[in-house]
């Protein structure tokens, strides 16, 4: 390189600075006294985008909630403002988001909805010590990390795995079982942990046959799951692939029963799967919207204010933000680095129930409540623990 | 062996559709060297399609028998999607026709995300459900079952791919198209004209495309606006393996892509004791297609004869 071309690049450099310069005093002349930007990352595209909408209404209403009381935090009015990215349930694009809420200077993050974009993330947001809580990331590696930033409101899948592991051979009497999962983080360690139980349980393996999240089609896994002639089919993924599976084994006249996790206890599998759904097991952390404390109005005051149902996780969402808040406030601060520790020993009324987390962040003593499908409605059938 | 029977009509089922839709991005490819990358994405307007029309007309309570709604349905879907397959040629690949080969390619690609992206504004982004209006009946078939709908989607398909070849072999449209594929410039001097052939393409594989789509919501029953990418690129990789641009390779590539994949997921976990399971199925799939693509470039019926169209 030249002297001469050093030159220009060494004023292009010089220019450059002194614009950003100006833009970051213009920006900072123009920026709000008191604005808080709370991050919440989820698929908002994609096959699971109506879950990632509904976590984020959650987290919004909690926020125009707070907002329109006018919350005080160390003695000033603190007004808040949601910065929501779509991670596409994407891995790769997980990180991306965090980095992007990091970067941001959020002063907290509620998410992601997956483990699989959840646990990638919990390290960016670790590093730039940012708390984080996950409404629904149900993985236990995400906890597992040694991260004081990382916390959900939500039993884990190695609780949730046991409960359903339990519930097929001991109240279904299921003895010859097969395993299918999408190979996702979610699927595929809820689906390891009903293994163990289920085989400590008696039960046998007969196969574990694999999905993915792209897939309509599975009559080639399930006319080989037919030829096992298992008692219960159990599956490791989310609604969007159990409804069409679900038609699938009705027409290829599979009798087993069907049992599966939280990603399929939803109102769009029982749409998705429609008189196919009757009779399917499924579980759900936490307990029902109706025997939470403050489940019914909590549903009528969404309903009301999107104007539609609640599809999942949204309760969770707007727990965990309201946590956040809480936590906030006894600090005194916004301040990841000053709330962190009231966050840690938070006790807190949600709508979900009592919230508090153990030392790796999990939430404490979280209940596991089973379901079956009757008639168009999961029915519920009992709360395991909490 | 009644399993190997279930799993060679589950092929079966699948296959067809894979084959239909190759038709679309194999018609194209042979008349203009371009690989139609929104093409799957036209299969998946179709099928949202066709969802809105019967839901409309169901609630609508007007009484109409249940075959009435789904040809209604059909005919519209067909309709846009015929509308939709001519406004992309004209607009985004027309222009580009004597651009280098990569432009309309990227164009192709760029409508593809502009499609899934109005579809997501239009229809929203969760599953919407095909309402099953016509009760979907099993059959049993020495041991292996079949429902109604899946019989159809075999018929019809077979019944729309014989057609086609009669339209290309036995036509004047037909003859002109073979000539545009052979050779643009010659079939222009000898009075074809190459842009009505070239919009006629497109809007006879769009048609299809919107078949299609209906047909694999109604099987599996649900629709929604990525549905298209991966049944693209499988359809794409049908042509490829029968021989792009060659339509009899189409439905060839297409029918045995759907039997490997139905077959190899059904019988990997078992043959190899476990250690290669059926999330492997995608990937027999694509190394059968490298194998083929390596013995056969060209791919199993794909030769540079006037027959392509």
């Amino acid at each position: 390189m030249t002297t001469k071309q050093r030159g220009i690049t060494r004023r292009n450099v010089a220019v450059a600075l002194a614009a950003l310069a100006v833009l970051g005093l213009a920006s900072c002349g123009k920026k709000e006294e008191g604005v808080v930007k709370i991050g919440h990352a989820g698929p908002l595209t994609g096959s699971i985008a109506h879950l990632g909408k509904d976590n984020e209404n959650g987290v919004r209403l909690a926020l125009d909630e707070a907002n329109a009381v006018g919350v005080e935090i160390g003695g000033s009015k603190v007004k808040f403002e949601l910065l929501s990215e779509d991670d596409q349930a994407d891995p790769k694009q997980g990180t991306i988001v965090a980095q992007k809420l990091v970067d941001a200077k959020v002063a907290g993050v509620i998410g992601h909805l997956n483990s699989g974009t959840t646990i990638p993330a919990s390290k960016l947001y670790h590093d730039a010590g940012i708390a984080q809580i996950s409404p629904s990331a149900t993985n236990v590696t995400y906890t597992a990390q040694n991260f004081n930033t990382a916390f959900r409101v939500m039993a884990n899948d190695a609780q949730q795995g046991k409960v359903l592991g339990e519930f097929a051979t001991a109240k279904l009497g299921a003895k010859n079982i097969v395993i299918i999962d999408d190979r996702s983080a979610y699927g595929q360690g809820l689906a390891d942990e009903f293994e163990k139980a289920a085989t400590a349980g008696g039960a046998t393996i007969l196969a574990r046959e694999f999905t993915d999240t792209t897939k309509t089609d599975f009559t080639a896994i399930l006319t080989s799951i037919k030829g096992k002639n298992p008692e219960l089919i159990f599956y490791g993924g989310m609604d969007a692939q159990a409804g069409p599976m679900m038609k699938q084994i009705q027409n290829l006249g599979i009798g087993a029963k069907y049992l599966a996790g939280d990603g399929v206890q939803t109102a769009e599998f029982l749409k998705l799967a429609a008189d196919a759904a009757e009779g399917v097991y499924a579980s759900s952390p936490g307990v029902p919207l109706d025997k939470m404390p403050q489940g019914p109005a909590f549903a009528e005051k969404y309903k009301s204010k999107f104007n539609q149902e609640i599809q999942l996780y949204a309760p969770y969402a707007y727990d965990a933000m309201n946590v956040l808040l809480e936590a906030m406030k006894k600090a005194g601060s916004t301040d990841p680095a000053k709330y962190l520790p009231e966050l840690a020993n938070v006790q807190y009324q949600g709508v979900t129930g009592n919230i508090a987390f153990d030392e790796k962040g999990d939430i404490k003593g979280g209940g596991i409540s089973l379901y079956q499908a009757k008639g168009g409605k999961w029915e519920y059938i009992e709360t395991i623990g909490g | 062996m009644d399993i190997f029977l279930q799993q060679v009509l589950n092929g079966l089922v699948l296959g067809s559709v894979y084959a239909l839709v190759a038709l679309g991005y194999t018609m194209v490819y042979g008349i203009l060297g371009l690989i139609n990358f929104a093409h799957g994405d036209v299969v998946m307007v179709g099928a949202l399609t066709a969802l809105s029309v019967i839901s409309t007309l169901v609630t609508a309570g007007l009484g109409l028998p249940a075959p009435v709604v789904v040809l209604l349905a059909l005919a519209v879907s067909m309709s846009v999607c015929m509308a939709l397959g001519f406004t992309i040629e004209r607009v985004a690949y027309r222009p580009l026709r004597r651009a280098p080969r990569l432009a309309p390619l990227i164009t192709a690609i760029g409508v593809s995300i502009l499609l899934q992206t109005l579809a997501m504004m239009y229809w929203g982004r969760r599953y919407h459900t095909f309402p099953q209006i016509i009760k979907a009946t099993r059959h049993e078939v020495l041991g292996a079952t079949i429902t109604d709908v899946q019989i159809l989607i075999v018929l019809v398909s077979a019944l729309i791919m014989g057609g086609l070849l009669m339209l290309v072999h036995f036509t004047r449209l037909g003859r002109a198209m073979r000539a545009t594929s052979e050779n643009q410039l010659i079939a222009g001097l000898m009075g074809v004209n190459i842009n009505r052939i070239i919009s006629a393409t497109f809007i006879i594989g769009s048609a299809l495309a919107a078949v299609a789509g209906v047909l694999v919501s109604a099987n599996y029953g649900v629709a929604q606006y990525t549905m298209g990418f991966m049944l693209g690129l499988k359809a794409f990789t049908a042509a490829v393996l029968g021989g792009i641009g060659n339509i009899g390779g189409a439905m060839l590539g297409g029918l045995l892509l759907g039997l490997i994949e139905s077959i190899g997921a059904g019988y990997m976990g078992d043959l190899t004791g476990g250690f290669l399971g059926s999330h492997y199925q995608d990937v027999l799939a694509f190394v059968v297609l490298i194998g083929v693509l390596v013995l056969r470039p060209t791919g199993l019926l794909g030769e540079r004869v006037a027959e392509r169209a």
